[in-house]
């Protein structure tokens, strides 16, 4: 029984890990607000949170509240999980979106039928709810 | 500056590549040895000849990959390489043993990608459920741990599919253009008893009507993963001369890339072949329709559109109407892949999926394609690609 259930949660769905660095991030999606780094120096939008900027590689960040407002960059439906962590949630609608602030993110698609799915229709935010933390999903506007 | 053209490939050897493997189980390090011992055989030198190698990871050692091998195959060297770009390490294995034997740091390098399963670990720990993340780093402090597993972008087939998809909305999408080039390749396969699906010819119809994986991906546009393992050895203008094949001379590189995760690259449909070919192409001092045939790290079929776009074999967006346009055979109009590449023979463990095409591009241009030879091969171009749409090397290879 024992080995059953440690091989339960091996294969629990996975869940983000924050650091020091991207916690405001996580944070900011557990309030019901998505934000972003902007740099000081070169007004560039950063994602993922990092310590300098990808642009300009300044160190001068700052965490900005954003809509969250985007559209659909690519998707694709997977039809068998990703991985066996996933099992049950197919079909996976795997999106990448890019915000109007130009950077790109890897998300869930949600509210929305596989067929419906179109590269460059209009999303907004959606904080799903995985145990213990918040990730941003996004359904669409 | 750049490649003199002054390095060259002048053996090579490679295991049959298998899909369910029973025969004997070789550590990497065994594998090393033995393909080491073939392709020097195949090149007509002695082991004495070799003073650099280039390898990738090793199992038997997280660290200190390239001493473990020189010690365990006995070999003095004087260039001692690791190159960790997945899929484009072994093109990138070549063109860096090109460049130390042009410094006159060495003479003679043996670059190896074994991909044989290795003997069971009696004292084998819990496995790690991360192992079906594929390429994808579930690592402390990986930015894909974060920001890619817990959507489940991860391991190749969701990467691929995504720059498919963004492909078909920005070009339009021929579905089966895409599945011609897996039909057109299996062809080629044929031709070639090392690899897996040798004796198992396929249509467009076909692969169309295989399970369809990551939609817009079906089960045959992506490679079947097989046991396998090759290696070559570059040598001086010198060495060569004593060789008993015709030397095939590494006369242009490149190497390109930007992101880890293709969901940040500036555009998922231009790939980083593009710069990585024209490098090449510039050192050589020759452009696309000077190239006899191609071999293109074929992961996906989508993988083999772009990089024909990419490196100017056409415009870009006409990918699908090129394939239309031609047969990819040995014996057809563009040639492509001509032992099948790894959707047709078969994708071997480790990195040595990606050392099938140059081997492939050394064969053809040595005049030793029985069953597949492309007539007047002197030109090849050869690709590696990592990750998704990672990293990219490239090489130009031509015959003395
Ligand atoms: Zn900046």
């Amino acid at each position: 029984m024992k080995n059953e259930s440690d091989n339960n949660a091996l294969y629990q769905r996975p869940q983000p890990r924050p650091t020091p660095t991207s916690e405001p991030f996580w944070a900011g999606l557990a309030a019901q607000q998505v934000r972003l780094q902007q740099c000081d120096d070169c007004a560039g939008w950063v994602y993922y949170p990092r310590s300098h900027c990808p642009h300009c590689l300044s160190p001068n960040l700052t965490w900005q509240d954003i809509s969250g407002e985007g559209t659909l960059y690519s998707y694709t439906v997977a039809q068998q999980p990703t991985a066996p962590q996933f099992a049950g949630e197919e079909p996976q609608l795997i999106g990448v979106v890019e915000l109007k602030e130009g950077v790109r993110l890897n998300t869930v698609m949600v509210n929305v039928s596989p067929e419906d799915l179109e590269v460059g229709m209009r999303v907004k935010p959606v904080f799903f709810q995985l145990a213990d933390t918040t990730l941003l999903y996004f359904e669409p506007s | 500056m750049g490649l003199q053209g002054k390095a060259a490939l002048v053996g090579v050897a490679d295991y049959k590549n298998v899909r369910k493997y029973t025969g004997k189980r070789k550590f990497y390090l065994e594998q090393w040895a033995e393909l080491t011992q073939m392709a020097l055989a195949d090149a007509g030198l002695s082991k004495d000849d070799i003073d650099g190698i280039c390898c990738s990871s090793i199992p038997e050692s997280d660290l200190f990959a390239p001493a473990t091998v020189a010690e365990y195959l006995g070999l003095k060297v004087n260039f001692a390489e690791m190159v960790d770009l997945g899929g484009a390490s072994s093109v990138s294995m070549i063109w860096r043993a090109a460049a130390a034997i042009e410094l006159g740091i060495c003479e003679a390098v043996v670059c190896a990608a074994p991909g044989i399963p290795i003997p069971s670990n009696p004292d084998r720990g819990p496995r790690d459920p991360n192992r079906f993340y594929g390429s994808t780093s579930a690592n402390w402090g990986s930015p894909q741990t974060e920001f890619d597993v817990p959507y489940g972008n991860v391991a190749q087939n969701v990467g691929y599919a995504l720059i498919a998809q963004r492909y078909a909305d920005a070009y339009g999408y021929d579905e089966r253009a895409l599945a011609k080039i897996a039909a057109d390749q299996r062809t080629n396969a044929q031709g070639n008893p090392k690899a897996v699906f040798h004796g198992q010819p396929i249509t467009i119809d076909d692969v169309l009507q295989s399970k369809m994986v990551a939609d817009p991906l079906h089960v045959l546009e992506i490679v079947m993963p097989c046991a396998g393992g090759s290696a070559c050895i570059v040598v001086s203008e010198r060495l060569a001369r004593k060789c008993k094949h015709r030397p095939v001379y590494v006369t242009g590189c490149g190497e390109h890339l930007t992101t880890r995760s293709v969901t940040y690259a500036e555009d998922m449909t231009v790939s980083p072949v593009g710069p990585a070919a024209a490098s090449a192409f510039g050192m050589a001092g020759k452009k696309p329709t000077d190239i006899d045939v191609l071999q293109a790290y074929d992961c996906y079929t989508i993988t083999v559109l772009l990089t024909m776009e990419d490196a100017g074999f056409c415009a870009k967006g006409e990918g699908l109407s090129f394939v239309n346009e031609h047969s990819l055979t040995f014996d057809g109009t563009f040639p492509v892949n001509t032992h099948g590449g790894q959707l047709g023979a078969g994708q071997a463990a480790g990195m040595a999926g990606g050392m099938s095409q140059p081997v492939e591009g050394v064969r053809q241009i040595m005049g030793r394609a029985d069953g597949r030879q492309v007539k007047d091969c002197n030109t090849a171009l050869i690709t590696g690609t990592g990750g998704i749409m990672s990293e990219q090397s490239v090489i130009i290879l031509e015959g003395a």
